[in-house]
């Protein structure tokens, strides 16, 4: 639980730089600055929104532990148990993510009761509906990308500076270290057509009313379409590489 | 003398043999390398897109875009020292602690906290290091104003101090491990702590802001680590108030402070320690 509380520490300087940034704008009409539309208020929202977009989407571990089975031969058990290797992952993700946030939640809670200041903007009514399914697609969309990434591990044995490069892209542009609308153009286009964005940026955004309309109804439609996507090359890199593999002892 | 030159001979044989051992394993070293690299290019990415919006941190502090950018070369290079120097090694002392390795440290003939601290160097950061320097001295090619010669002596000495606090903080909390076994979130905590210390003391303004300035200035001092050497060359002749000029000062006593209470808390570690059953 102090861990949790600890993962907030980076945001308090987040806080106060993003603090210092807004008060070297000038003021327009009177009004305090902007910056692509999040006024100071909604930036501190958006880093504390995508930390709980990160609690849905994260997956520690998930990868590199799929091709150490692979690597050391366990994933073989799952060739004589009753069991799909996805299907035991996935519940067993869930499990530890229900188990984990029944814990953390508390931190969680005492955090963003105590940030409420900042959040002007809340969903209403529909809007709760439409985060609520895009921090559940977050998670099956993270599930699945990274079951994919760690599969590969049949054909190259170590992944981890597939991983790495995993990692650091999805740390800038999922929007995880700034709101990508920030980036300039064409960058930002770019970066809304990669699925990064779906595990940090779209469900903050959603909540803080950043997309709306259809707008909001094509997010999630791309969103579930990158899931089953997902989904579906992990089924296929599963069978391809069950194909090559073979097991030696035991 | 003597003293001082033996203990350099035997951090250059650490040093020797570490680079050995990491020319034997080249492509591990490379992507170390590499990885370490990225993760401060992609950091500059996120400075060059706020300066895109904001012409300074902070109304009136002085921080533009090139100002801070010195600050963040100044904080690059003290970082990645104290990494490439001691980090390793911090996190290496649980273990010798663990599986009671430590014996072999204590039957020598040299100060234990010397040997514990600098075994290892991990050159794979030292490419941070050249980018710190290289950002640095373009930053302030593009502000046109050279340091004088004693602006610059105190620039390395007050880096030499930054590198001192957070080695001190950190095998502080190293220390704790004789009594608390390993503790991997112990280092987290001096990560957060430290990254408190990244940004310009300015912007920690408001309500809560100066009472956090204050104690991580006065109490912990991971604030001056980097801001008084990079304010050395960057507003040299403009120092706010008579408070400004006390804080180099103040930042000498913090160095050899929390250095004593670290070298302290170590010998009384030591003490506590009672080797691994085997």
């Amino acid at each position: 639980m102090l861990g949790t509380l600890m993962r907030f520490l980076p945001i308090v300087t987040q806080i106060f730089l993003w603090g210092a940034v807004f008060s070297a704008l000038p003021s327009q009409n009177g009004a305090p600055g902007q910056i692509v539309g999040y006024s100071y208020h909604d930036v501190v929202a958006y880093y504390l929104l995508t930390m709980l977009s990160r609690a849905f989407s994260s997956m520690p571990g998930l990868a590199s532990g799929i091709t150490r089975d692979i690597r050391d031969g366990t994933i073989k058990r799952f060739l004589v148990q009753p069991i799909g290797l996805l299907e035991y992952l996935f519940f067993y993700r869930l499990a530890h993510k229900l188990v984990y946030y029944a814990v953390a939640i508390v931190p969680f809670a005492v955090v963003f009761y105590l940030c409420r200041g900042f959040f002007r903007e809340t969903p209403q009514g529909l809007e709760w509906v439409a985060y609520v399914a895009s921090l559940v697609l977050a998670f099956l969309l993270g599930f699945f990308l990274e079951a994919t990434l760690g599969l590969l591990g049949f054909w190259f044995l170590e992944v981890s500076s597939f991983l790495f490069i995993y990692m650091l892209l999805s740390f800038f542009f999922s929007g995880h270290m700034f709101p990508i609308d920030m980036l300039p153009e064409p960058m930002a286009s770019l970066v809304k057509l990669i699925p990064l964005q779906y595990l940090a940026y779209f469900p903050a955004a959603v909540f803080l009313g950043k997309i709306h309309g259809t707008a909001l109804v094509t997010g999630l439609a791309i969103q579930a379409a990158w899931v089953v996507l997902f989904a579906f090359l992990a089924q296929l890199a599963l069978q391809r590489g069950l194909r090559r593999y073979s097991g030696f002892g035991g | 003398m003597h003293q001082l030159l033996r203990h350099f001979t035997i951090f250059a044989t650490f040093a020797r043999n570490s680079l050995i051992r990491d020319m034997t394993f080249r492509a591990n070293f490379l992507i170390e390398f590499v990885s370490s690299l990225s993760w401060v290019f992609m950091n500059l990415g996120f400075y060059i897109l706020i300066f895109q919006y904001t012409p300074s941190l902070g109304r009136d502090t002085g921080w533009g875009k090139y100002e801070f950018f010195v600050f963040t070369g100044t904080a690059l290079m003290i970082n990645s020292l104290a990494g490439m120097l001691f980090m390793t090694n911090a996190d290496n002392f649980g273990e010798l602690i663990r599986r009671g390795g430590l014996d072999f440290v204590l039957v020598k003939p040299v100060d234990t906290q010397f040997l514990v601290s600098l075994q290892r160097v991990d050159w794979s950061s030292s490419g941070n290091l050249l980018v710190g320097l290289g950002l640095t001295l373009y930053s302030l090619k593009c502000l046109g104003n050279w340091p004088s010669a004693l602006t610059a002596i105190l620039y390395v000495f007050y880096i030499l101090c930054g590198v001192a606090i957070l080695y001190s903080l950190m095998f502080l909390l190293a220390a704790t491990s004789v009594w608390l076994g390993r503790n991997e979130t112990l280092f987290d905590f001096w990560f957060y702590i430290v990254s408190f210390g990244r940004y310009p003391m300015e912007i920690y303004q408001g309500r809560f802001g100066h009472p956090f300035r204050w104690f991580f200035t006065f109490i912990v001092p991971v604030l001056v680590a980097i801001n008084i050497p990079a304010r050395f060359l960057v507003e040299p002749l403009r120092p706010h108030s008579f408070f400004d000029w006390l804080l180099p000062l103040f930042t000498v006593l913090a160095t050899a402070t929390t250095f004593a209470i670290c070298r302290g808390v170590f010998q009384l570690a030591l003490r506590s320690y009672r080797s691994a059953s085997s």
